[in-house]
């Protein structure tokens, strides 16, 4: 392996978020409580410093470096400012809940920002040690964000659920890369996809290995029937770590679908398109249907995410560039929309009150007729309706199966949305048609308040305006 | 022709910027909110005129086009255009809308900035829908127009205003999803979203029939047409007045307009092949929903079942084109069809608002829209008695009103297709006239039944203005239809030729 200082340029953004994570864990170290807001704001500085790092190196060229294990290319430039952004917003919103709740330590932060790191290396990752190295960094700071609030024993059962479930994820996804070494005896993409493309008598031993590494993705997105965890996790974590935990890191399941099936294993596309549409229908079909019968918001979004899980992996199973585009599209108004109505979920909670019942959003028209308005946004973008951005994610994955002549499942995936219209619309009801039970005042703080609003309007300026993020990721992965 | 300043952009946007100016404004000063909507919404129709008086007849091409790229990638466009169909709906539109807004003026005491911005975010949506010459950038109105019609139903409704609401919206969210994946495939075969491309192209039997059946999803849902009506007597009953009023006068009208702008002109054959099914459906409209009507103890939801059946005499006249067509002993007649329910569409925009508007008078004095609560209104409201009889009658088609044109236009084309469809077709004056002048005979006429209807004060100033206005807008087509139809008339023509012509 060659040192060279040139070599390293390209990984600059990830070298920087491991200083900054290290260096956000020793400051809060030294800080009393009252100081706790230093580590906080270190953080957030670093991460604008990142994405201008990350700016800086980016380009339209392919780099690899680290011996062919990691490589820079636009889709990993788009996906980490992606990441940034959906990051910095998360520690916004957090920050209140946390301090009411007296969790307002450094090291949600320094975790936050080492499960980005793993993020970023998923997103860059060239080789099958590198991607899995990569997941194991982020799934071991998820666990522990689960568990962050350690008092709560619906929080440590969630985490515990979600590690055992985690770890037998990774054991599958670690299964299906040793077939694939085995049969083609590389680890980065570029000799693996060699290998795949003439795989002679080794077709059987990929395949096979194959069905694992689907089996592995699924379980990161919360694809059915690989969803237990989803809504357990997402309803016992703290929501400070729910709203992380909902949103950023389906874009780096999105990166891993496309390194490890696209990259890698692009010779199989007939293969794991079957897969893939399976697992699309059943997510559509369950994550709507299940969502109606909730009554607790984090569940509903929880079954929601199943739900557009489903749609992204439309995308992804066309196998065209165009297919990709819409799935990266997805992925990244999915986080937005994500961010969002997990950061009102907690703009409504204050100390001893966690605003995850239905019932908690009865007239938020009355009480808030602005945030209401930015719910109703958020929720009219999940329901897929213009003028919003939602629409015109899941207009383009439609477009994409359509070009490839699978219209029926198309018609499939409106049918489930109009099913999953309605407990969107019944947010909207309850905050607008019923009466206030409380008129207890909002209590975050003005970032929050003007990152929320900014989150919502964005919802309908990408509704009115998705032409330039949707050349981003044609010119990331088209 | 085009003008020297975007017309269109300005009617759609305009609306819609002051919409969000009156939402911006608040609760603390409502009147400031109300003339400002009502300042807004005026300058809007003052907008549109240019629209009539700059509108081109002798043409079939769009006219006032604005053209600019959209999302460049996918080829969808910012592209807007009128021709004679599109544009008499547009000013309907920004004439109710006025009206709408004066018609709320103290009614609403709940949130008055709220609903004078969802109206006005409404009106430019809606003109936004007839002014799409981009599927998408239809698609995206068309869809818009759901959001704050859900709100309006759903806060100034009546008691069970929620599952109406509700029910409204899935209803036509399930109608419309499945345009857009006929959309989406028709992309794909000319390789953009220009609606007027997709008249050129050939398509198979079997795409044409799916796509059809698609569209007919969409715009029947929205007609509304039998058996999909369910949802719009429940709508328009908990829907405050105004929600009533742009529910029928305009947002049916956008159903029909769709089989014109769509079903008709890009799937012929299709058409054709299945026209039957669609006569079937208006006919059971035009004669079964009659008699439903008939039966109604709730005035509103009477007058809306009286929308379904006007509305089936739309849709049956667009669709007898094909019959009057192979006809070998008919040579003329065709467009009479598709003119008179474009008339018809118009005339019931003026008339059915009218009635609701009615209604809507009675309901602000007594809080009852039950047709036995009345009686007698007439003896204590003389000037709103008149006016309401006169609306009943042009309901019922009396000649001299706009009502009559639209149904006689119909009738007569329907003969020359087929004499039981003009049988069945020319029933609804006689149903039409029972249900409409029975309920006017229970309500308005005889004795005084109660202390409530005796204590009734007659229309002040601002009722007067709009139902009066109205009056006179139903009386001038009645009289004399011709201007509308001569704008109309190329456009239609130039339909029809479009349409005889297969696709195969």
């Amino acid at each position: 392996m060659q040192f060279q200082v040139s070599n390293l340029i390209p990984v600059l953004p990830e070298l920087f978020v491991l200083g900054l994570a290290c260096a956000v864990l020793l400051t809060d170290l030294f800080v009393t409580d009252r100081q706790r807001i230093l580590p906080y704001g270190l953080a957030q500085v670093g991460l604008v410093v990142a994405a201008v790092l990350t700016l800086w190196v980016a380009g339209p060229e392919r780099q690899v470096v680290l011996d062919g294990s990691y490589v820079r290319d636009p889709m990993s430039d788009v996906l980490k400012l992606a990441i940034f952004v959906v990051t910095f917003a998360v520690f916004v919103y957090a920050k209140d809940y946390l301090r009411q709740r007296e969790l307002f330590k450094g090291d949600f932060y320094a975790l936050g920002l080492f499960a980005m790191l793993g993020m970023m290396v998923v997103v860059s990752a060239n080789s099958l040690l590198a991607i899995y190295l990569g997941l194991e960094l982020l799934a071991l700071c998820l666990y522990a964000l689960v568990a962050f609030d350690r008092d709560s024993p619906l929080a440590s059962e969630a985490a515990m659920k979600y590690y055992v479930l985690g770890a037998l994820a990774s054991g599958m996804l670690l299964y299906g890369m040793s077939m694939v070494y085995g049969a083609t005896g590389a680890l980065d993409f570029p000799s693996v996809a060699r290998a795949v493309a003439d795989p002679g008598d080794q077709r059987l031993v990929l395949v096979f290995g194959l069905v694992f590494l689907v089996i592995g993705i699924a379980f990161k997105f919360g694809a059915v029937p690989f969803h237990m965890w989803v809504p357990d996790v997402y309803q016992g974590a703290p929501t400070a770590t729910t709203v992380f935990l909902g949103s950023v890191p389906k874009l780096a399941a999105f990166a891993l679908a496309m390194r490890l099936l696209v990259d890698g294993m692009g010779a199989l596309h007939a293969d794991w398109q079957g897969m893939l549409v399976i697992l699309a229908v059943l997510s559509m079909a369950i994550g709507n249907l299940v969502a109606i019968a909730q009554a607790n918001i984090k569940r509903m979004l929880a079954y929601s995410t199943i739900s557009h899980v489903g749609f992204l992996l439309l995308g992804l199973l066309a196998g065209t560039g165009d297919g990709y585009t819409a799935a990266m599209f997805y992925a990244i108004v999915y986080a937005l929309m994500a961010t969002g109505a997990f950061g009102i979920v907690m703009l409504l909670s204050r100390a001893g009150f966690e605003a995850e019942s239905l019932a908690d959003y009865k007239g938020l028209g009355q009480r808030s007729p602005w945030f209401a308005g930015m719910m109703l946004l958020l929720m009219f973008s999940m329901a897929g309706v213009p003028p919003t951005a939602g629409f015109f994610a899941k207009l383009f994955v439609l477009q994409a199966v359509v070009a490839v002549d699978m219209v029926w499942l198309a018609v499939a995936a409106v049918a489930f949305s109009i099913i999953g219209a309605f407990y969107y619309l019944r947010i909207v009801k309850l905050m607008y048609f019923d009466e206030p039970e409380s008129q207890e005042p909002l209590q975050a703080g003005w970032d929050t308040r003007a990152l929320l609003s900014l989150n919502g309007l964005a919802m309908l300026y990408f509704g009115v305006f998705p032409a330039g993020l949707l050349a981003a990721c044609n010119f990331a992965v088209g | 022709m085009t003008a020297d300043w975007p017309i269109l952009s300005f009617t759609i946007w305009l609306p819609i910027v002051g919409g969000v100016m009156v939402l911006a404004s608040g609760d603390k000063a409502p009147n400031v909110s109300r003339w400002t909507a009502l300042a807004v919404a005026v300058l809007t129709f003052l907008v549109s005129l240019p629209l009539w008086s700059g509108f081109d007849v002798g043409t079939a091409q769009m006219q006032f086009v604005e053209r600019a790229p959209w999302v460049p990638l996918l080829h969808i466009e910012y592209y807007l255009g009128v021709d004679g169909i599109s544009m008499p709906l547009i000013l309907l539109t920004t004439f109710l809308t006025v009206l709408v807004v004066i018609a709320g003026w103290e009614v609403i005491q709940y949130k008055p900035h709220q609903y004078m911005a969802a109206f006005l975010l409404m009106e430019g949506v809606m003109i936004g829908v007839f002014a799409a010459l981009d599927a998408m950038l239809f698609y995206v109105f068309w869809e818009a127009m759901l959001i704050p019609m859900f709100i309006i139903i759903g806060i100034w409704g009546g008691p069970n205003r929620v599952y109406a609401t509700i029910k409204f919206f899935l209803y036509t969210f399930f109608g419309s999803v499945l345009m857009l994946v006929a959309l989406i495939y028709l992309y794909f075969q000319t390789g953009s979203f220009d609606i007027l491309g997709y008249y050129d192209i050939k398509l198979g039997l079997t795409p044409q029939i799916l796509i059809f059946l698609a569209f007919l999803t969409a715009f029947a849902v929205k007609v509304p047409m039998w058996p999909v009506h369910t949802w719009l007597p429940d709508a328009h009953v908990e829907a405050p007045t105004g929600g009533s009023v742009i529910l029928a006068a305009i947002m049916l009208k956008i159903g029909g307009y769709g089989f014109l702008r769509f079903s008709l002109p890009i799937t012929p054959d299709a058409s054709q092949h299945l026209d039957w099914l669609i006569i079937f459906m208006s006919l059971v409209a035009v004669v079964y929903i009659g008699f439903v009507a008939l039966v109604q103890q709730d005035m509103k939801k009477l007058i809306a079942y009286s929308s379904i059946a006007h509305m089936g005499f739309v849709t049956l006249g667009f669709f007898i084109v094909f019959t009057i067509l192979h006809r070998a002993d008919v040579h003329s007649g065709a467009a009479l069809g598709v003119q008179g329910g474009m008339v018809q569409m118009i005339s019931h925009g003026f008339i059915s608002a009218a009635l609701f508007l009615c209604v809507g008078v009675m309901y602000d004095r007594l809080h009852s829209r039950q047709i036995a609560d009345y009686g007698g209104v007439v003896n204590t409201m003389p000037v709103f008695g008149a006016l309401m009889v006169f609306f009943a009658m042009a309901n019922a088609g009396l000649p001299g009103t706009s009502g009559f044109v639209g149904e006689f236009m119909v009738i007569l084309a329907s003969f020359r297709a087929d004499f039981w469809y003009a049988f069945l077709a020319a029933t609804t004056l006689i149903i039409g006239a029972a249900y409409t002048l029975w309920m006017v005979k229970r309500v308005v006429f005889g004795k005084v039944v109660s202390q409530g209807v005796a204590a009734l004060q007659d229309v002040n100033g601002r009722e007067l203005l709009v139902l009066g206005s109205l009056a006179v807008v139903v009386l001038i087509l009645g009289i004399w239809p011709a201007p509308l139809v001569k704008v109309m008339d190329v456009t239609v023509q130039n339909l029809i030729q479009h349409v005889a012509v297969s696709k195969l």
